[in-house]
């Protein structure tokens, strides 16, 4: 996830993820593989070994 | 009653200023807040970026408390793709379908790839996303990039954040005249000068972000672009004088005494 490596726990979803890694969901989008999981898929989402997580939100940029 | 600046509209949404700020270079929320006052810009474009747990949140909260509208842009990405996924991202994380979408050629110049950058637009405008492309001074593109259903277009005036200014005003005011988009220059940018000739070159508007982020007192200087783009603005629509080549007496010849 974000380039490092995590282990989770079996039957863990991309909302325990991003629970365990933001202080809130406000803002934030989650890729899976290349996909974007929509807020509402986050509790449904289970992850696999090997998935490729990206968690993002804004910063500044032009 | 006249405003200064006039009315200004992208897609329909009706925008207070004709200055779009760039938080890139932005040393702080408290620092971005100032600049955003002083600006009284109403749309300032974002970053899409991996969560730092350490730090989060100060951006976003800034323009919400100001009302600021948020564009997220597709900044460092390389390909179409990366750039559809980014504004997908953006779409979920901000709840906007606006992007600026960036494709960027080269890491040097960061000058935009014209064939990605035409292939994510089609891809984004087919998408509903509304696409305010960041593109090269060429008119021909321009006109392309509006073709396939883009709502504005961002030619840079020079290389991102280097200040040059506009290098080539003769295609800014092109792009301007030929388009029936609004027309926002972007990049490049040095000092409010550059974003008065920008609008005076029939420009709708003029993003900036390193010019005022990484200038001496940033929001001093956002003020100073705040005038400089109404300046420019009221200019254009005044309507300059022609060139001349010799001089032409202001003070009457007739009536001039024989000394």
């Amino acid at each position: 996830m974000n380039g490092e490596r995590h282990v989770m726990a079996c039957s863990a979803t991309v909302a325990d993820l991003v629970s365990s890694w933001c202080t809130s969901p406000d803002g934030i989008a989650v890729a899976r593989n290349r996909e974007v999981v929509p807020r509402s898929e986050w509790a449904t989402t289970l992850l696999s070994d090997h998935d490729v997580v990206e968690i993002v939100t804004a910063a500044a940029g032009g | 009653m006249h405003t200064a600046g006039g009315d200004f509209s992208i897609a329909g949404r009706a925008l207070g200023s004709r200055l779009v700020l760039g938080t890139g270079g932005v040393s702080s929320p408290d620092v971005l807040d100032a600049i955003v006052e002083a600006s009284g810009c109403t749309l300032a474009t974002v970053a899409v970026r991996r969560v730092d747990p350490a730090s989060r949140g100060g951006i976003l909260d800034v323009l919400r408390a100001h009302g600021v509208a948020v564009l997220p842009n597709t900044a460092g990405c390389f390909t179409a793709a990366e750039a559809v996924l980014t504004a997908k991202l953006a779409r979920e994380a901000f709840d906007t379908d606006w992007v600026k979408l960036e494709v960027i050629g080269d890491e040097d110049t960061l000058l935009p790839d014209a064939v990605e950058l035409l292939d994510a637009a089609e891809q984004l405008c087919d998408q509903g996303f509304v696409v305010l492309p960041y593109t090269n001074d060429d008119p021909v593109l321009a006109r392309r990039l509006e073709q396939t259903g883009c709502v504005a277009v961002m030619p840079l005036g020079a290389p991102i954040g280097s200040g040059l200014g506009i290098r080539n005003p003769h295609n800014i005011a092109l792009i301007a005249e030929r388009s029936s988009v609004p027309v926002i220059l972007d990049a490049g940018i040095g000092t409010a000068s550059d974003a008065a000739l920008a609008m005076e070159l029939g420009c709708a508007g003029v993003m900036v972000a390193t010019a005022i982020t990484r200038s001496r007192q940033p929001a001093r200087m956002a003020g100073a672009f705040r005038h400089a783009v109404e300046a420019g603005y009221e200019a254009r629509q005044a309507g300059r004088i022609p060139r001349r080549y010799l001089a032409q007496a202001s003070s009457p010849v007739e009536g001039t005494p024989d000394l």
